[in-house]
């Protein structure tokens, strides 16, 4: 038992520590993507191919003046970044991101807790990091702020309703609320991956986590040209960092979800090893959404509303009657 | 980037495509018709290709646009007007200017004063020669009006000082000795056309 507690914290130590340097890391090649789909260079000068930039980024935001406005409510304000942050990370606890292996004799499973309802933990915990940014521009007496915030409730709130859906059928094929169960499933080679069996979900699935995560083209919690900077408009220093830390967890944890649920998890795949494909599955996600940024526009928010109910959620629904059809019958 | 191409000015005769696009629906149904059509029809990954196509140019192609800047720079036109050069005689390589005094007074700005005095030859010798590049509007009078060619504009354009008034020596913008192999004549500002001798009409005798 005393091992069991021990080799939680260690997960949860190292899940924290790397998953935050990948996040900071994130930021680094999202400024490198986009400058080169931009056809620039990026950030070149800090470092080789400027990969220090992100040490030079995280001095600055630690060095920088913890500005809090008179107006603001001084206590919300000031736990409003940790609640994003610390809900993105509790989000990846259920989330199982390697296979198995051992180490020094001792197997280790890379998952904090295995908790039998894994995938509603996760989707839980990343609806209640919408009290992050609520908070936040409600806290902060200011009018973008405020329209962030509104924003960050329509936005968040709308689209867990077709995440929830749209993962629904898979939930109903497999049977299981967990992850593994989920990966196990799609155990047998790329013909056995969930994708083939519900693609409109995956679809779905894939649109809502963009919308979850507050990418382009949703990001409309901060969208610069409209609400300066949304949730985020007087926050600076770390408070401001550990928002986008939540947000490029956030991007992790969708793509592990899309990974585990769709396209067959860590099992391996054809020569590759578990291990690696995962890895591989996510880095492509988190591609897509860098390569999404630089290619799509912003759209209106009537026009995400419009999405959401008019469109998103009907298709939704219609996929969840098919598949319990198909399977009743 | 090619001096050619950084010259083209020709702004609107490239080629242009206007797009086909259709009249907004005005119904209901048309709406709901243009939405699934273009649902099908996959329009936003013509978006994406685009991107993952510049960005394949960009990293293999070598059409990557980033000049930067301080170590690299894009050649600016001949005929741009930055800061003064004075030049010097390629045979003797002493400095052009006789001294008379012309960009003194045609300069608007009041920033050029200089002082002569006769030299052991009782030829003229420019003693004192400065510009104040904080007054400076780099009007092009000076060049203009020198009757040697002693005084030009050059292309140095970063001309970002600590204090308001920023002053040229006579002997800084005079080409060094040793490098007066490179000193180029080029049609610039302040240099005569190349078909001036064209353009130049002889007075007839018998008007």
């Amino acid at each position: 038992m005393d091992g069991y507690i021990i080799g939680t914290i260690i997960k949860a130590v190292l899940i924290l520590a790397i998953i935050s340097a990948l996040a900071g890391f994130g930021t680094y090649i999202e400024r490198k993507v986009l400058a080169f789909m931009q056809r620039r260079l990026g950030p070149m000068h800090v470092g080789p191919y400027g990969l220090l930039q992100l040490v030079a980024d995280g001095i600055k935001l630690f060095t920088k003046e913890d500005f809090i406005p008179s107006g603001a409510n001084r206590l919300i304000f000031m736990i409003a970044p940790m609640i994003t942050a610390a809900t993105a990370f509790i989000a990846l606890a259920a989330v199982p991101m390697l296979p198995e292996f051992t180490l020094f004799g001792v197997t280790v499973r890379p998952i904090v807790a295995d908790i039998n309802i894994g995938i509603l933990f996760v989707l839980g915990m990343m609806a209640a990091g919408l009290y992050g940014p609520l908070l936040a521009g409600m806290a902060q007496d200011n009018k973008w702020g405020l329209l962030g915030a509104a924003r960050t409730a329509i936005q968040f709130l709308s689209y867990e309703v077709v995440t929830g859906l749209s993962i629904l059928a898979p939930i109903m094929i497999v049977g299981s609320l967990s992850l593994i169960d989920f990966n196990n499933y799609q155990s047998g080679g790329i013909g056995d991956w969930l994708i083939w069996k519900q693609p409109l979900a995956f679809i779905l699935f894939l649109i809502a986590g963009f919308a979850e995560t507050n990418r382009t083209p949703f990001d409309l919690l901060e969208h610069e040209a409209e609400v300066v900077s949304g949730y985020a408009t007087e926050y600076s220093g770390m408070r401001w960092g550990m928002f986008f830390i939540g947000e490029y967890t956030n991007m992790i944890t969708i793509g592990f979800l899309a990974s585990l649920v769709f396209l067959g998890g860590f099992n391996s795949w054809g020569f590759l090893p578990g291990g690696i494909a995962i890895i591989l599955k996510v880095s492509f996600f988190f591609f897509l959404m860098l390569w999404v940024r630089a290619s799509w526009p912003h759209i209106r928010p009537d026009q995400l509303m419009w999405l959401c109910w008019k469109v998103l959620m009907p298709l939704a629904v219609i996929n969840v009657t098919l598949t319990g059809l198909v399977m009743m019958f | 980037m090619s001096l050619e191409q950084f010259k083209n000015r020709n702004v609107g005769t490239q080629n242009y495509r206007m797009l086909d696009l259709e009249p907004t629906p005005e119904t209901g149904w048309g709406r709901f018709k243009r939405v699934a059509k273009r649902a099908v029809k996959l329009e936003l990954f013509t978006g994406l290709k685009v991107t993952f196509r510049e960005m394949i140019k960009a990293l293999f192609g070598g059409e990557m646009h980033t000049v930067k800047y301080p170590f690299e720079k894009l050649p600016i036109s001949p005929r741009y007007r930055a800061i003064h050069e004075m030049k010097r005689l390629l045979e003797s390589g002493h400095y052009r200017c006789i001294g008379c005094g012309l960009c003194e007074k045609i300069c608007i700005s009041d920033c050029i004063r200089m002082d002569t005095r006769y030299d052991e030859n009782q030829r003229k010798e420019v003693s004192e020669y400065t510009i104040n590049f904080g007054r400076c509007i780099f009007c092009g009078y000076c060049a203009e009006v020198c009757p040697e060619l002693a005084i030009v504009h050059g292309g140095r354009y970063e001309t970002a000082s600590e204090q308001r008034a920023s002053y040229a020596l006579f002997e800084d913008m005079l080409t060094p000795l040793d490098k007066l192999a490179e000193q180029k004549e080029y049609p610039g500002f302040g240099w005569i056309s190349p078909d001036a001798d064209e353009k130049i009409k002889k007075t007839p005798l018998a008007y």
